[in-house]
Formats: structure tokens, C-alpha cells, sequence
């Protein structure tokens, strides 16, 4: 029997054909504002609820991905998104409307390269020749229903992290770009590169034991770390072959611990601070009191969907490893005294 | 046997694993937000004192100037969770504003405004107790407790049948 | 003076509450449970009385307060016989909760949730 590798290599390294990220108004006044693709002005997006809201973003994100990729709905063989709502209802309500074939995905805030590894197994394997995949988080959703509710007045703790009202997807095909030109964020029209999906890893649940739900960075670091150290070890790579290592959601405190903690597994220390970063650091400026940065699954999607694949698109990242972080804990499990799961799914994208 | 000790084990990673995450967990502020709960939940306390001297000035007994001011603070902070600042000076003051009875007053209408599009009934109905329920059900239920346990010590003092 | 007592007596209930919840992860509504039941055992002991007679609304608007109110009620119903043993508390506490129930219910009817700033 052969040793077991949690990495997927893809053999037809799929193409991403298009990306869409949408923000909410704190994020759009974020230092991110300029790589979102689509800034809402109100949270509550012209809607009565704010689930309606969450669902209507991810409905548009997967709408326009579709639409800038010049495909037809019908033409997309499956369509696989996730949130962090009970029984996935921005996910599944969204779906409804779409006519596409929909598979439910939850990882908590992992959800996104959770999505983008089994899309790209799909189109990989030729079972389908294009595939939409996103999440997508709302603030005013997820925090009544894992925390306290918006108007009591309680403080948020300093290891607190701000979940983030955002919503990335992305069209994951057999073909590549029909079309070779794009404009920069600064005007300038430039050649745009393919990007692929050259390799994915898929974590391992690792709980360290924290029990306490607003620390989550330090919760799902070693989870983190385990998926990182599994992928340089099983593709054989060092941490420098990438341009951008990125982490979804582990905020200040649990970016801290993942470099701590891959310096301490004899990974370059200058490498480490070169190319490792985490989204939850980066959506937010520390001035907008989110405390420990930003979390959920929109976190990570419209970072990945926005930053990260816009720069590869341009070229100015060649390899990037980006690395969704969950949280799978329950509604109900802090309360049972269960401590925190922890996950990481990696997927290394290439520009070419 | 082999799966307490395989339990122990985990706790004992678990523990080190919280201590060494520990030196990277941003601290509250201890001082500050102690002093900003002091200043901010003796001004409330101060004011409530005002409220029942101007009651008891329109010839209020104690007792009732006590509860009116209650009530007057009670229905202030629900007006002012309402309008969706309490929560802002909820983020300042902390335990200031929440161990005063304006906490518990927040408390409740906080979770009921959020269930509105639950409906009236299972939505705000049910969700006004969610937070502000365990407090009354702990309250009432001790206070039941010595209530009967005194009624027992009056019998066996003789004060009464 | 008793505006000064008043202050201090609440001022320093609140920093017990703050540091119950900065130090110890508890959240909000178990710090609020853990003060009642605190305020309502220490007065069936009669050591929250001379607290109130210190400080007032020092030592009756914070939630111990409450605690008081509940206990106090009963135990000086225990003396009218059984039913009022029973009842004496929520009597005592009823003004608060009544209104903080009805008031609470309209408030929530009248307003939307907002998001956050």
C-alpha cells in the first residue's frame, strides 16, 4: 500500500475563467476596497432580511461569473457554494433561482477552496467542462446566530474577529480565456495571463483544544499549518516557490501563530514573512475597530476571487497557495463544553 | 483504560497549546475598561438617585419613588436599544451600562428586534426572553427558595402557624 | 453625600461585572445571572441591606439590586404565611418587570435592526 498523500495533483490543471467578488460597506471602505469587483453601499442590499441580503450577493457573484466567462447557464454542468447559515440557506435560496446544478458545501469559513478543490475535481476529471463555485458571509447573519445579538451592548473582546459581509465565486473550466485583454484597477490594458489550478490539499480536522469561540485564530491555526507543511511535503516544494502564501481567516492572533509555528518546523523565517499573509489581516484596516481582523467564509472568497486572482491575472503573482480556515464548530457545541475543529484546504493556483 | 489516559493526553496538549497561544492573544484592557465601567455605571446610579429625590419632591413614598426610577431607566434603555445606540455606548462603557438594570432592559429588546422578521409571536415573543430569561428564572426562583425557607424558620420559631 | 455613595457603590459593582467578564470569558448574560443570584443569597443572609442603606440606587440599580429586591420581597412575605413566601418576590420586583416586558415588546414591534457602523 502507498503512502497516503493528501494532495491532488491535477492532471489537466483546469482553467479559472472568471472571478467575482462582492463587499459590503465596512469592507469597501477597507483597504482591499479597490480589488472587490463590486462594492454595496447598504448591507442590506435592497432587501427585507438580511439573509435575503447574504443570498442576493452570492446570487450576483455567481451570476457574473458566469456572464464574464460568455457562458450560458445552461452550459455550466454544476454549481457547489456554501455560507455559514444553518441548513446553507444563502447557499440553497440562491440556488433556486439559478437553474443550475447545485451541491451544498459547508466548511465553515473554509468553504471556499472546499468548493474550488471539488469543482476543479470535477472539471478535472471531465465530468463537467465548466463549473461555478463561491461563498459567501454576512455579518449582520452570522452574528446573531453563533454570537451575541447586534444591539446588545455588550464589548467585543480584543481576540474578537469582525465576520465580514463579502461574497467571492468563481468559474472553474476545461477551456481557456476566449479572450486575451483586460483592464488594470489603474487603467492600463494589459495581456492577461490563464490561471489554473495546478495542485489542492485537503486538510485534516485538528483540534487544539481552545474551547473559547471568539479565538478563533488560535483555533484554527494548526489546522492551518498541518495543510501548509502536508502540501510543501507532499509536492516536495519549499514555502519560496510561491510568490503568495494566504491563509483565510486566522486574524492578527492566529497569523502570529501560524509563522511562529512554521519557523519552529524549519521553514525560512525570511521566506515566511516574503510570501505568507492571511486575508482576515488584510480586509480590514486596523482602524476600523474589527479587533483581530476579519473572518468568514467571505473573507477569504472575495480576497481570493478579488485580489489574489486580479494579480494573477496580470501576472504580478506567478504561484499562489491559498489556504480557507474553518471553524467547525456548532450553534449549540461551546455550550456542550466541546472544543473548537479546526480545518485548512489548500489549492495552489499557477498564472501562465 | 487506554482511552483516559489517550483523554489526559489530549487535555495536557490542549493546555499547553492555550498557553502557547496565550503570548499571541491581544489582552483586554483591564484598567481602562474597569475605570470606564466605573465612571459610567456610578453616573447611571447617581442619576437614578436624582430621579427618585425629584419623585419623592412630588410626595412619593420610598418604595415607589425606587420603582418609578426603575422603571424610568428600564424604558429609557429599551427606548435607546431601540434607536440602535445602546449598543455603541454599550462597546464604551461595558459592564457600566449592562450590570445596571439598563442591561438587563437591553438585553431583552436586543434579541427580539433582531427576530422581527420571525414574526411576532416565535420571533420577538419568544426571542424577549432568550437573554434577559435565564436572569429572571435564576432571580425568581432563588428568591422563592428563601422565601419558603424563611417561612419554614418562622414556623419553627413560633411566630405564626 | 449620597450622590458621592451612590456613585462609588455602583461605580464598583460595575467593575466587578467588567472584570467577571474581561477575566474570565464569561459572557454577558452569566455575569448578569451569576450578580442576581449574588445580590438575592446576600441579602438572605441580611448583609445586602447595609449596602442599600449605604449607598441607595447605589447598591438597587445594579442587578445584585434586583437580587436584593426578589429576596427582600420574600422574606418579608414569609412572615404573611406560605402563598405569600411564594409570591413575595416577583410582588416586590413586579413594577421593573412588568414594564421592562411590555415596553420591551413595543419597542421591538416600533423599531428595525440596524447594521452595524
Amino acid at each position: 500500500m502507498s503512502e497516503r498523500k493528501q494532495t491532488i495533483i491535477f492532471k489537466n490543471k483546469p482553467y479559472i475563467l472568471s472571478a467575482y467578488s462582492i463587499a459590503g460597506k465596512k469592507e469597501s471602505e477597507g483597504p482591499m476596497s479597490d480589488w472587490f469587483d463590486y462594492c454595496i453601499s447598504d448591507d442590506t442590499y435592497g432587501e427585507s432580511t438580511w439573509e435575503k441580503s447574504e443570498s442576493k450577493m452570492l446570487k450576483t457573484a455567481m451570476g457574473e461569473v458566469v456572464m464574464r466567462a460568455g457562458l450560458n447557464h445552461d452550459e455550466v454542468g454544476a454549481m457547489l457554494s456554501g455560507d455559514l447559515l444553518n441548513q446553507l440557506m444563502s447557499s440553497s435560496f440562491m440556488a433556486r433561482d439559478m437553474h443550475i446544478p447545485f451541491l451544498g458545501m459547508y466548511g465553515a469559513c473554509s468553504t471556499m477552496t472546499e468548493s474550488l478543490m471539488l469543482g476543479s475535481v470535477l472539471v478535472d476529471g471531465k465530468y463537467s467542462d465548466n463549473v461555478i463555485v463561491g461563498a459567501s458571509s454576512h455579518y449582520c447573519t452570522a452574528e446573531r446566530q453563533f454570537r451575541m445579538p447586534l444591539e446588545h451592548g455588550n464589548q467585543r473582546p480584543p481576540s474578537a474577529q469582525w465576520t465580514a459581509t463579502a461574497a467571492g465565486a468563481m468559474l472553474v473550466s476545461q477551456c481557456s480565456q476566449p479572450y486575451t485583454e483586460m483592464k488594470t484597477i489603474d487603467g492600463d490594458v494589459v495581456n492577461c495571463r490563464n490561471v489554473r489550478v495546478e495542485s489542492g490539499t485537503i486538510g485534516k480536522i485538528i483540534d487544539a483544544g481552545i474551547k473559547d469561540a471568539n479565538q478563533m485564530g488560535s483555533a484554527m491555526a494548526p489546522a492551518a499549518i498541518d495543510t501548509i507543511l502536508n502540501h510543501l511535503d507532499d509536492t516536495g516544494r519549499a514555502i519560496s516557490y510561491y510568490d503568495v502564501v494566504l491563509t483565510g481567516d486566522l486574524g492578527f492572533t492566529g497569523r502570529d501563530i501560524v509563522r511562529d509555528l512554521l519557523a519552529d518546523a524549519g521553514v525560512n523565517k525570511a521566506d515566511i514573512e516574503n510570501v505568507y499573509d492571511d486575508c482576515g489581516t488584510m480586509i480590514y484596516d486596523p482602524q476600523q475597530d474589527v479587533h483581530n481582523g476579519g473572518s468568514g467564509c467571505g473573507c477569504s472568497a472575495s480576497l481570493f476571487s478579488g485580489y489574489v486572482y486580479k494579480k494573477m491575472r496580470k501576472g504580478e503573482i506567478r504561484h499562489a497557495l491559498i489556504i480557507s480556515t474553518g471553524a467547525l464548530l456548532s450553534t449549540i457545541s461551546p455550550f456542550q463544553g466541546e472544543s473548537i475543529p479546526g480545518i485548512a484546504h489548500a489549492i495552489s493556483l499557477e498564472s501562465e | 483504560m487506554a482511552d483516559t489516559k489517550e483523554k489526559q493526553q489530549k487535555k495536557e496538549v490542549a493546555k499547553a497549546y492555550e498557553k502557547y497561544a496565550r503570548k499571541f492573544t491581544p489582552k483586554p484592557k483591564y484598567f481602562m475598561n474597569s475605570l470606564k465601567a466605573f465612571i459610567t455605571g456610578g453616573m447611571i446610579c447617581a442619576a437614578a438617585l436624582l430621579l427618585e429625590n425629584i419623585i419623592s419632591g412630588y410626595g412619593a413614598d420610598d418604595k415607589t419613588a425606587g420603582t418609578y426610577s426603575v422603571i424610568v431607566l428600564v424604558m429609557l434603555a429599551q427606548l435607546l436599544t431601540g434607536l440602535g445606540w445602546f449598543d455603541t455606548i454599550g462597546k464604551f462603557a461595558g459592564a457600566g451600562v449592562i450590570v445596571p438594570i439598563t442591561g438587563f432592559a437591553n438585553s431583552m429588546v436586543a434579541p427580539a428586534i433582531e427576530y422581527k422578521k420571525e414574526g411576532i409571536v416565535l420571533g420577538v415573543g419568544a426571542k424577549l426572553f432568550s437573554l434577559a430569561g435565564p436572569v429572571l428564572v435564576s432571580g425568581i426562583t432563588v428568591s422563592m427558595i428563601i422565601g419558603i425557607i424563611y417561612w419554614i424558620m418562622g414556623i419553627a420559631g413560633g411566630q405564626h402557624v | 453625600m449620597d450622590y458621592v455613595y451612590s456613585f462609588i457603590t455602583g461605580g464598583l459593582i460595575c467593575v466587578i461585572g467588567q472584570i467577571l467578564m474581561d477575566a474570565t470569558k464569561l459572557t454577558a448574560p452569566r455575569v448578569l445571572v451569576i450578580l442576581v443570584v449574588a445580590g438575592a443569597l446576600l441579602q438572605a443572609f441580611n448583609l445586602y441591606e447595609p449596602i442599600v442603606e449605604f449607598a441607595s440606587t447605589g447598591a438597587r440599580v445594579p442587578l445584585p439590586g434586583f437580587g436584593y429586591n426578589l429576596a427582600k420581597g420574600a422574606m418579608e412575605g414569609a412572615s404573611g404565611g406560605f402563598l405569600e413566601a411564594v409570591t413575595g418576590g416577583v410582588k416586590a420586583a413586579s413594577g421593573g418587570i412588568t414594564v421592562a416586558i411590555a415596553w420591551g415588546y413595543i419597542i421591538a414591534l416600533t423599531f428595525s435592526p440596524k447594521s452595524v457602523r
